[in-house]
């Protein structure tokens, strides 16, 4: 890896970083990915393509929800008319 | 004087039942507490203002007689589980403000008892870290050894159990973050099977893995909890129905397995001294020790920081500074996400949010994630296939001692070290319990943890009340 690599995944997670920052991150990715990289030598023959881990699926349906619009309102940083305001898009 | 270092949730009940304080004169003794030493500790991060109003609703259940075990407990809970009306900010600046619009599934239970939920503890931010150093309101010290942290990520729940600051807590894990500050701290702590107790209404870290899991001085006190949480929940898609919640671990169970090879290496001496001590006391209360094998469990913790910053890159993506927290000013779209994310995130977090962006992407996915996974895969299988000849298994909870404040913090790797020995459990769903085992010359804590096969809780609950008679 190097600060490209970093910058560019910096970019995918849209998150803004210093250059000092980039550095640091680069170092501390070598590190991680060093401890992590020993699943490597981890010899797999074979496994349930069944993993356990999936989605859980259901209907969409119409129930009463306890929370608010107004409390839902009061936590958008920037609104307009009861509507939350972003930026221009287009 | 109500003796706070000596009551139980049992205790507590009984003296509100018989009239000897109220449920007020409980919170009250804890509120003082609070006021002595949540400066110097800083376990909670607010108290809340609605305190009087929940211990009236306590009260008068015990006058119309509805009360139950949990009827005007005082709880502290992790900053990352949503009360409604209340800030939740999951120890970061950007949910500082963030006001919960919900109730999540465990608060509706606690009010339902009508437990008092006397206010938010610190934790490292979005539970990411083992000492509660990387929450953006400041350290937690551990009351046992303010030099010392209190364990992580929820060391402010555990802190606030240990120094009499709240009855019991409520904390999250997703690799030890109960069990090693339970360690830290001298106190008993729980992680329930995947599916036990519903995620809604939690402040997602790693959804594969997370569970709201209990704290307290005693294995009855989180057994009461675990009893009152651990129920079916529609609103978590992971949440396992009621029919399902079997284990087939008798009660009165007396082998326990230990994968020694899991820990020949990077113990404390004081540590496996004391683990080993321990062993011999459940020997000679009956106990079956065996030497297991679990292959691929060398590989959790790796497996472990690959899944999980996966799971964290995906999960936080949410937080974009648009409909809700912290939000910079941009001249486009694109920049107020990359600085609302930027300033708004602390560094461990941007650090796995990245690590997580790098596993997935193409490329790496399949020598990281993919590999990853099919290890988890593997672990659980022989986790599950040690049950066939084993009842329990045993481990030391932490490798280590609580270390000193500032330590491990420019070192990622040691920090996620400190929960090697948590991860089999959560990359399998298994329930596993940290409960104390002595004191160092020191004065400091030590923790042997137990875990059972899904769904055995009762099995856990078990031998820890007969470990507390015979430590």
């Amino acid at each position: 890896m190097n600060l490209t690599d970093v910058e560019n995944l910096a970019e995918l997670a849209k998150l803004e970083l210093s250059q000092e920052e980039k550095e640091q991150i680069l170092k501390d990715m070598e590190g991680i990915l060093g401890y992590v990289k020993q699943i490597e030598e981890v010899k797999i023959a074979e496994v349930s393509p069944d993993y356990s881990v999936h989605n859980v699926w259901r209907e969409d349906e119409v129930i009463q929800k306890d929370f608010s619009q107004d409390s839902i309102k009061e936590q958008f940083p920037d609104s307009q008319d009861g509507f939350l305001k972003v930026k221009k898009i287009l | 004087m109500i003796d706070l270092k000596n009551l139980t949730i049992e205790k507590a009940h009984e003296g509100m039942k018989k009239g000897e304080f109220t449920c007020t004169e409980l919170v009250d003794a804890y509120l003082k507490v609070i006021k002595e030493k949540n400066k110097e500790l800083n376990a909670y991060l607010e108290v809340y203002k609605d305190i009087s109003e929940q211990t009236e609703k306590a009260q008068k259940k015990f006058q119309d007689g509805s009360a139950t075990l949990l009827t005007g407990i005082p709880f502290a809970i992790k900053d990352n589980i949503l009360f409604e009306g209340h800030i939740a900010s999951a120890s970061s600046k950007i949910l500082e403000n963030y006001k919960a619009t919900y109730d999540s599934t465990v608060i509706k239970k606690l009010k339902e008892a009508g437990a008092v939920i006397i206010g938010r503890t610190n934790m490292d931010e979005f539970a990411m870290g083992s000492s509660t150093q990387t929450s953006a309101y400041g350290v937690t010290r551990n009351p046992l050894d303010p030099a010392r942290v209190p364990g992580g990520s929820s060391g402010g729940s555990a802190a606030a159990v240990a120094a009499d600051m709240a009855l019991v807590a409520l904390g999250t894990e997703t690799c030890g973050s109960v069990r090693e500050p339970a360690a830290f701290c001298g106190l008993v702590g729980l992680k329930p099977t995947y599916g036990a107790v519903s995620r809604h209404g939690i402040i997602a870290m790693g959804n594969s893995l997370d569970q709201v899991s209990p704290f307290g001085k005693n294995v009855s006190d989180v057994e009461i909890i675990f009893n009152t949480l651990s129920k079916y929940d529609p609103e978590d898609s992971t949440s396992v129905p009621e029919d399902l919640r079997v284990s087939k671990t008798k009660t009165n169970s007396k082998k326990i397995g230990v994968p020694w090879h899991l820990f020949e290496n990077g113990v404390e001496e004081v540590v496996m001294q004391n683990f080993k001590e321990s062993l011999e006391k459940l020997k000679n209360s009956g106990y079956e020790i065996v030497d297991i094998k679990l292959p691929h469990s060398p590989y959790s913790l790796a497996a472990y920081y690959i899944i999980m910053p996966a799971e964290v890159s995906t999960n936080l993506s949410r937080f974009d500074g648009i409909r809700y927290g912290y939000s910079a000013e941009g001249k486009n779209l694109l920049e107020v996400y990359k600085k609302s994310r930027g300033q708004g995130f602390g560094k461990e977090a941007r650090r796995r949010i990245l690590l997580g962006t790098y596993v997935l992407s193409h490329g790496y996915y399949d020598a990281y994630y993919n590999k990853a996974i099919k290890i988890r895969e593997k672990i659980k299988e022989e986790v599950m296939q040690a049950f066939q000849s084993v009842d329990l298994i045993a481990t030391p909870t932490v490798p280590i001692l609580p270390f000193k404040l500032g330590e491990k913090m420019d070192d990622p790797v040691a920090m996620y070290l400190c929960d090697i020995f948590s991860a089999p459990a959560n990359l399998s769903g298994v329930p596993s319990m940290a409960i104390p085992s002595g004191k160092t010359k020191e004065n400091l804590p030590l923790s042997i943890q137990f875990m059972a096969s899904h769904f055995a809780e009762n099995i856990l609950f078990e031998v820890g009340k007969k470990f507390e008679t015979i430590r």
